[in-house]
């Protein structure tokens, strides 16, 4: 089988198991709408600061959301074994880890377009330059929290206290990352008099670009034995 | 040679050091606008480039391990790592210390106090991962992994906070700096390269006589317990 061949049979697989239970990306997606909630709470009332601060709490409900889906995505892997048959099927590990981290790019995109029309109505926050930029963004965003992030998942599974090694391993390693999708972000929502938002996009695509090759070269040794 | 590096290397760095806050505290003149408060430079500038210098290290030390697996290369990534957070600590303190009578904050976004701040608290996790991990080659796999990643991180932080947001003055080099000052500032340098070294060094040694316990008692366990059951 082609390397794009077993990358779809094991997204086709990811998907079809998601679908089955449906639970996991049910109970994420309220949890991250209730991180939109609870940042409103901390920040007081006051509707200008806001929708000031709305990209940022955007992109925070995102990425502790995406932390829980990450951790399950690999966890059901480990579950009856399911990773030690795939690896005696010979399945390529780069298919492996790519097929995992754009199942998990894509739930946590999914998740990303669900969240920003509420936090754009919750925060009474404006989009002046469209949502489909927005979309945009999340789409390079959530790629980049997938890629470091489907690779710690996998360690963090893997061994004792996984649910604050995962977050403690992934977060340092994503500020840029972040840093880039608020602030192309928070551009798009509030306006750009300068264009700046293409050179934001320029060092997503880069981060991105550089995980995606990075993580998929090193995965055979995460997993193997 | 060992006995030279495990008790010489030692004596020199912490003789130099004491010899460069001397001339940093007392030989070296008062800056003309910053006055006193400058001479926090002569530890602060030499723990920050250590601080820069360690990560090198990891990253050197992994990339080996990731292609010949030797254990020679994992106890020096760990060695790296622990001095890493060291001076980041060092750096950082001091730092806080000089910024707040200078620029009026003991912080601020600045690239390089943030990139340091993130290696920080990367090799934090990076020394969390190591201690949850039991099997050892499991361990020095993964977090030969995990400092790669962080490596590659490092100069994206640093240019996505430049972007960000600046306040730090640009690097003085001799050229910019009073002669009087380079000196004990070189001297300064000299003296933490060598407690670098001699922390480093002694910390591999550690390192290698932990890998042979392990070797030897495979499960952990004492070699006691493991004579009575068999």
């Amino acid at each position: 089988m082609t390397f794009v061949g077993e990358v779809l049979t094991l997204v086709a697989k990811d998907l079809r198991l998601e679908w089955r239970s449906r639970a996991r990306i049910n109970a994420t997606l309220f949890f991250a709408l209730l991180t939109l909630l609870l940042f409103s709470f901390a920040a007081g009332p006051a509707q200008a600061l806001q929708a000031a601060n709305a990209p940022g709490y955007l992109w925070l409900a995102l990425l502790l959301s995406s932390v829980l889906l990450l951790g399950e995505s690999l966890r059901i892997e480990l579950e009856n074994d399911s990773l030690e048959a795939l690896r005696a099927m010979a399945v390529d590990a780069r298919a492996l880890f790519v097929s995992k981290a754009l199942t998990n790019a894509l739930f946590c995109f999914l998740l990303g377009v669900v969240l920003v029309p509420v936090a754009v109505g919750l925060y009474g926050a404006e989009v002046k330059l469209g949502f489909p930029r927005l979309v945009g963004v999340v789409a390079l965003g959530t790629l980049a929290i997938a890629a470091p992030g489907t690779l710690y998942a996998t360690i963090a599974v893997q061994i004792r206290a996984r649910d604050v090694l995962l977050p403690l391993l992934l977060f340092p390693v994503l500020v840029p990352g972040l840093l880039a999708s608020v602030r192309a972000s928070s551009l798009i929502m509030q306006g750009d008099p300068m264009d700046q938002t293409g050179s934001w996009l320029l060092l997503l695509a880069v981060f991105d670009a550089l995980y995606w090759i990075l993580c998929t070269l090193m995965y055979g040794r995460v997993i193997e034995d | 040679m060992k006995r030279a590096l495990n008790i010489g290397l030692p004596i020199v760095a912490l003789v130099l050091v004491v010899w460069g806050a001397y001339q940093g505290l007392a030989v070296a003149p008062a800056e003309r606008m910053m006055g006193e408060v400058y001479r926090i430079m002569y530890v602060h500038v030499p723990t920050a480039m250590m601080s820069l210098l360690a990560p090198t290290v990891v990253c050197i030390a992994s990339l080996a391990y990731l292609m010949k697996s030797t254990r020679a290369a994992d106890a020096l990534a760990e060695a790296g790592a622990e001095v890493s957070v060291l001076f980041s600590t060092l750096c950082l303190v001091t730092g806080s210390i000089f910024g707040r009578p200078t620029w009026g904050v003991w912080w601020t976004w600045d690239p390089r106090l943030t990139s340091v701040a993130i290696l920080w608290i990367a090799f934090i996790g990076y020394l969390a991962l190591r201690r949850f991990v039991d099997d050892p080659d499991k361990r020095a796999t993964w977090s030969a992994v995990t400092a790669i990643i962080i490596s590659v991180d490092v100069p994206i932080v640093y240019f996505s906070v430049k972007w960000w947001n600046s306040l730090h003055q640009m690097q003085s080099n001799p050229s910019t700096v009073d002669p009087r000052m380079a000196g004990p500032l070189r001297i300064n340098i000299t003296a933490w390269f060598l407690v670098f070294l001699a922390l480093l060094w002694t910390r591999y040694r550690i390192g290698r006589a932990e890998q042979d316990r392990e070797q030897s008692t495979p499960t952990g366990e004492p070699k006691a317990v493991l004579r009575m059951s068999s």
